[in-house]
């Protein structure tokens, strides 16, 4: 199983001759992704040679759907353009778009949102400024190193990308269904709450490690979602104590204002709901660790 | 991006949002200029970027132009909640017959915009929705949709906005739409809107954010940049593209990744209470490529800071090598010579891990120290620090 990408998924790459696009198809073809083609309008009826393949290049994402059958598209296109890209994939109604680009304004990520709300979520965003996501062993759709750990019981949602690798790699002895990177920015498609729930519905996976960062509410309202949703283990992270309240930490969402948005009240608000809380990204493996010797 | 009230306000009068008159001023002598060409009572407003400011004495009526000069004089210079005043706006001071709240912004959330409008304006915000909930109206904004005249009246109406002034208020709430979408700001707030005794509503002042990852496409919004209200430090780290910003403390930071060097902010932290309660020094994202000019500026701009005792480099190799990132941390010690003289502790992981670590152990830079684990590197970066405090 895992969530949202599997062995049968078909991927192609918007963006796919971009310099980034190109560097990451080469990664993703490389740790066994079905990567069956490529959207570049200009480009279009060419092919590009990548890791020993040769890539077919189509003017849409509809058109390359109807070719190969392709269900998940990675976005690697430039902020400019993103807002469009999305919207071209919306329309053709892909099932997963996975946008990695960072730097896409506030305004265009809640347009292409509200036009995917407008048509019936037929697509499922996942980003922008993301990571991506990786089942290990099965497929990646993003930039999530793939040989950091392998195949295991594990589901992973995170908003952060390092932090999504640091906790792969200190928890690489037990393995991950899915890692799933959901960006950073105000605006995000996929949600903790949405992963959590596909977690939930995942046989493969047996404990989940959820990763928070200060700004918004998206951790508490995860914490409510726990408490009366998910049997399986949780185990969390919140990344910003330190954070004084007005600055940007690089990511656009990352961002104390007033006493919403916390690390303090997250990590409080996990724990009310039964997620056991690490002090540090260690310490989090160290707990996942020791509930998942632990299971039944 | 935060604005001062009179760049909010000029964005507002660029749209058509009605403002009064008014100009800003950094003298008391041009604060006197100002107040004799508008001719009748001023108000004279610091220009800060935080609220409660009236409290603080920053907001203060002139009815002369020499007035206006003594109440600038004693407003410049100002402290603020820690926000020297350096700018006064100096402007028509109206009459108001009643205040409302309005504003945009992002409901994060819902993943959409929201208006949040009420006829009882003046207080703060935060205030007014933990005291009296149900006058604030708070309507979603599809993105798309927008805001047009029939939008902007029924928002009025949840507000409660009087009959009397209520297309006024709609037509004020669509330009203020217009200033959000097309000056892509994420926040447009106006409090207090007023009504003044002939039945107009004006923005009486204004707070304005703007989304800088839409640089790309408002060119004027870079000369919106206070660049004397700057950390020079940060200054010079925006101007070699790196993402940093300065903290109080004695160990300097640099990681790849923004939710890591968050993480590596707050386990130094954790690691300082047993050592002097040493703190981070900075948040310093190198991102992605690691390279020996980028590691160099990166270290170049933490040694700038006089408070900083040690550093840690904290990397985890995902696509960056970590080989890539020691032959960085090597070749940048070179180029910084005798300017680095703090200790260094690096520790680093993943992507190609045991030759980074090789080319730091044969180097063998006195100033090194690797460490293998995040917790025990912060743990030596802060011992290290609190020995040089």
């Amino acid at each position: 199983m895992a969530i949202f990408l599997t062995e049968n998924s078909k991927v192609i790459v918007q963006g796919i001759t971009g310099s980034e696009g190109t560097k990451h198809t080469a990664r993703m073809l490389k740790s066994g992704t079905n990567v069956v083609g490529g959207v570049n309008p200009r480009k279009a009826g060419t092919k590009v040679e990548i890791e020993g393949q040769s890539l077919p290049v189509f003017a849409t994402v509809a058109e390359a759907i109807a070719e190969t059958g392709a269900d998940v598209s990675v976005i690697f296109v430039p902020p400019k353009f993103a807002k469009d890209a999305v919207l071209e994939a919306i329309d053709a109604e892909i099932g997963l778009a996975v946008v990695i680009t960072e730097g896409i304004p506030v305004h265009d990520s809640a347009y292409f949102w509200a036009h995917a709300v407008a048509t019936g979520h037929k697509t499922r965003i996942i980003g922008p400024n993301c990571p991506g996501l990786i089942s290990p062993g099965k497929s990646n759709a993003g930039i999530i190193p793939a040989d950091i750990t392998g195949p295991g019981k594990i589901g992973l949602v995170s908003k952060s990308g390092t932090l999504t690798y640091q906790m792969m790699y200190e928890l690489r002895d037990i393995g991950f269904s899915s890692a799933v990177g959901i960006g950073g920015d105000p605006i995000i498609g996929t949600t903790h709450i949405d992963a959590l729930a596909a977690f939930e519905a995942d046989p493969e996976t047996e404990l989940i490690v959820m990763i928070g960062e200060i700004g918004g509410d998206a951790e508490e309202r995860a914490a409510a979602y726990i408490k009366e949703n998910v049997t399986k283990p949780v185990v969390g992270y919140v990344a910003g104590f330190t954070a004084p309240e007005g600055k940007t930490m690089g990511h656009a969402g990352a961002i104390v204002s007033g006493s919403a948005g916390t690390a303090q009240a997250k990590k409080e608000a996990l724990e009310a709901a039964g997620v056991k809380v690490g002090k540090t990204p260690s310490e989090t493996a160290a707990l996942a660790r020791e509930l998942f010797t632990a299971r039944g | 991006m935060d604005l001062y009230e009179y760049q909010a306000k000029d964005l507002f009068a660029a749209h058509g949002v009605p403002v009064l008159p008014g100009d800003v001023a950094s003298t008391p002598e041009e604060a006197h200029a100002i107040a004799e060409r508008l001719g009748q009572t001023v108000v004279i407003k610091a220009q800060v970027k935080t609220g409660g400011r009236g409290k603080a004495g920053g907001v203060k009526l002139a009815d002369t132009a020499d007035g206006a000069k003594e109440k600038a004089e004693a407003i410049l210079g100002l402290d603020i909640k820690g926000h020297i005043t350096r700018k006064v706006l100096v402007t028509v001071a109206s009459d108001i017959a009643e205040e409302y709240y309005f504003s945009f912004l992002l409901d994060r959330a819902n993943r959409t915009f929201l208006a949040m409008a009420s006829a009882e304006g003046g207080m703060e915000i935060e205030q007014l929705a933990v005291e009296r909930p149900d006058a604030l109206a708070k309507v979603p904004v599809d993105a798309i949709k927008g805001v047009d005249l029939d939008t902007a009246r029924d928002i009025a109406t949840q507000a409660k906005i009087p009959a009397a002034v209520l297309e006024q208020a709609a037509e004020v709430i669509v330009k203020l739409w217009e200033t959000f979408v097309s000056e892509d700001a994420t926040l447009v707030e106006v409090n207090p809107l007023v009504r003044d005794p002939q039945d107009k509503v004006i923005a009486l002042d204004g707070k304005v954010t703007l989304d800088e990852n839409a640089s790309f496409r408002q060119p004027g919004h870079a000369e919106l940049v206070d660049k004397e209200a700057e950390d020079p430090l940060e200054a010079a780290a925006k101007a070699k593209d790196l993402n940093y910003v300065k903290l109080d403390g004695q160990v300097g930071i640099i990681g790849n990744g923004a939710g890591l060097v968050m993480s590596t902010l707050d386990v130094v932290a954790y690691a300082g209470e047993k050592h002097k309660g040493v703190k981070p020094a900075n948040f310093l994202d190198i991102g992605g490529g690691a390279s020996a000019e980028v590691m160099a500026n990166g270290l170049h701009i933490i040694l700038g800071d006089p408070d900083v005792k040690s550093v840690f480099v904290n990397v985890f190799g995902g696509i960056t090598a970590c080989d890539a990132v020691a032959n960085g941390i090597v070749a940048a010690l070179q180029i910084l010579g005798d300017e680095a003289t703090k200790p260094l502790v690096v520790r680093l992981d993943g992507n190609n891990v045991d030759e980074g670590r090789r080319i730091l152990a044969e180097a063998n830079h006195p100033l090194v120290t690797v460490v293998d684990t995040m917790d025990n590197a912060a743990d030596k970066a802060a011992e290290l620090a609190a020995a040089g405090v």
